[in-house]
């Protein structure tokens, strides 16, 4: 920079940064500070500072059998990852290194099919899901979730593969590799962290999905969604086992999270911004 | 030089992502729109049958379509108009030298990684509580009458949680954009003398400017179909107050099982969608070229 920064100006920022930083962050912070009171401490007007008791979080799991959630959220989550880059990738790397004329097409399609509103095919699903026996099913869910993010997770590893050099590829042909060979041992190194980053961002968009995930199940399959919003129905006051449910149920995405910050910004703008 | 062997398995490789698309996004929405045309009620089948465009007439003319249209729209603008001014601001100021900017980051972004029921529960139990919220607490703390946040201002309400939820998103893109720009551009444009605010209309702002174009239309397409802090909050209420057009679909196929009706929302849901969506994949396609 042309002028040193002043002490003064870097003081300023600093200050209006944290402050809004931590305005922001607020909520998350109360339902970490709540979860660690009683339910009575939890309605006594505004405290920062909580007894410390775990309670709510024993509660959770003794009423509800939270960990049943949590399990499926895991399994639906990454299960529908897995299943979308078995598909995708074969398709990404096609696209990514024996481009035709139609590829920009079939990638502007597959976008399009993520702006169709879920509600319009709220009751067509329902029906074949109901029909088929998969209402309420891990597997049907998993299927739908993979369905959802296939495009983004088709797009996202396009723009990974795309960014491999095509040379590499042509050299290893040159040598006589066969297609396993270059896909086991030139594609799939330089691959890795790409398809990493993708399946990062993809487990917390179906970890966060919270439409279908709500209607297409009642017990057996329900995720921390479902489980979180039957919490809305006003039975009474449980605002420290609500904190300490919504704790649990965010932390491990907001960490899985706060690493991904560039994935996030590549995957969800279709390589528009990075 | 792709070879026909070569092409073949290309195209071999990419059917499952194809066909998988295909299927999911045909099948159901030629569903929706043939009972869209039907009357339909699992509950009552005695006058099903083919029922012409009155199914989009009904829908039409239920008070609760306008006021859901309108919701939506609101809903959508409202939380764009918060985000994209807010989201420019704060990558302005994060962007300024200073201590702990990583933390102030992470910070930041976290709202978005919060699954929708969990925002909307937090916010409506413990920030907008008409008695135990934190607002409450600090409109009484001032002497002032705490605000019964979802009886009587249930879209404000809304509003100020989508937002919350979208800012994190908006300002991370925008801060991307802002620190891709030319160091040495900034300079040459301090040594002309010019201010900050010259600065930020001639240099940053038409730098960021197919950033903001990303943010607006990636936002419109999930903020189209917000339903989960709906549900959790309102239901839709008082009355049809907070009802946007995915919950009113969502009321009349699963609540009230008049399916004609409700796939006649969804197909109007889809044509909303697609105008939004047409002007989406020019700024994506555009970029695509580069």
């Amino acid at each position: 920079m042309a002028r040193a920064v002043t002490t003064q100006h870097k003081t300023i920022a600093t200050v209006a940064a944290w402050i809004v930083a931590l305005l922001i962050f607020f909520p998350i912070l109360y339902t970490i500070i709540t979860s660690f009171k009683s339910e009575q401490e939890a309605i006594q007007g505004f405290a920062l500072i909580p007894s410390g008791t775990f309670e709510s979080y024993a509660e959770v799991q003794a009423q509800s059998g939270y960990f049943k959630f949590f399990f499926n959220s895991v399994l639906l989550s990454v299960g529908s990852t897995v299943l979308a880059l078995l598909v995708a990738i074969p398709a990404a790397w096609s696209m990514a290194f024996s481009p035709t004329k139609r590829t920009k097409d079939i990638l502007m399609w597959m976008l399009s099919t993520k702006m169709m509103p879920a509600v319009a095919v709220l009751f067509p699903i329902y029906l074949i899901f109901r029909d088929t026996g998969l209402l309420d099913s891990r597997i049907g869910l998993m299927v739908m979730l993979m369905l959802i993010n296939l495009p983004i997770v088709v797009w996202m590893l396009y723009t990974y593969f795309r960014e491999i050099p095509g040379e590499i590829l042509e050299a290893a042909r040159m040598d006589g590799a066969s297609l396993w060979n270059e896909i086991v041992y030139v594609l799939t190194p330089m691959a890795v962290p790409g398809i990493a980053s993708t399946m990062l961002l993809n487990i917390i968009l179906a970890w966060n999905e919270a439409f279908w995930t709500i209607r297409l199940t009642t017990t057996e399959a329900a995720p921390l969604t479902a489980f979180i919003s039957s919490f809305s129905s006003p039975q009474g006051l449980f605002w420290a086992k609500l904190s300490a449910a919504s704790t649990l149920a965010i932390a491990p995405i907001l960490i899985m999270g706060w690493f991904s910050q560039k994935q996030l910004v590549r995957g969800l703008t279709f390589g528009a911004v990075k | 030089m792709a070879t026909q062997q070569t092409r073949s398995l290309a195209r071999f490789m990419m059917a499952p992502s194809v066909v998988l698309l295909f299927v999911w996004m045909i099948v159901p929405l030629v569903i929706t729109i043939w009972f869209s045309f039907q009357q339909y009620n699992p509950l009552n089948p005695i006058r099903d049958g083919f029922v012409g465009f009155s199914n989009y007439a009904l829908f039409y003319s239920n008070p609760a379509f306008l006021q859901s249209i309108l919701n939506t729209l609101i809903l959508v603008i409202s939380v764009l108009l918060i985000t994209v001014i807010g989201g420019i601001l704060l990558a302005l100021l994060i962007d300024q030298p200073m201590w702990g900017q990583g933390i102030v980051r992470i910070l930041v972004i976290s709202p978005f990684f919060v699954m929708p029921p969990v925002a909307a529960l937090v916010w409506k139990n413990m920030i907008m509580h008409p008695q135990y919220g934190v607002f409450a607490d600090i409109a009484r703390f001032f002497g002032a009458q705490p605000i019964d946040w979802f009886g009587q201002h249930p879209m404000t309400a809304i509003i100020i949680i989508v937002a919350w939820q979208w800012l994190p998103f908006a300002t991370l893109i925008l801060l991307t954009a802002l620190q891709s720009l030319d160091g040495e551009q900034k300079e040459a444009a301090e040594m002309d003398g010019a201010g900050f605010i010259s600065r930020f209309i001639y240099l940053t702002l038409p730098h960021m400017s197919r950033a903001i174009t990303v943010v607006i239309l990636i936002q419109t397409i999930f903020l189209l179909s917000v339903y989960a802090e709906i549900l959790v909050t309102t239901n839709g209420g008082p009355g049809y107050a907070s009802t946007n057009l995915p919950f009113l679909v969502y009321q009349k196929a699963l609540l009230e099982f008049k399916i004609g009706q409700a796939s006649a929302g969804g197909v109007i849901a889809v044509i909303l969608a697609n105008i939004v969506a047409f002007f989406a994949m020019r700024a994506v396609g555009k970029n695509l070229d580069k």
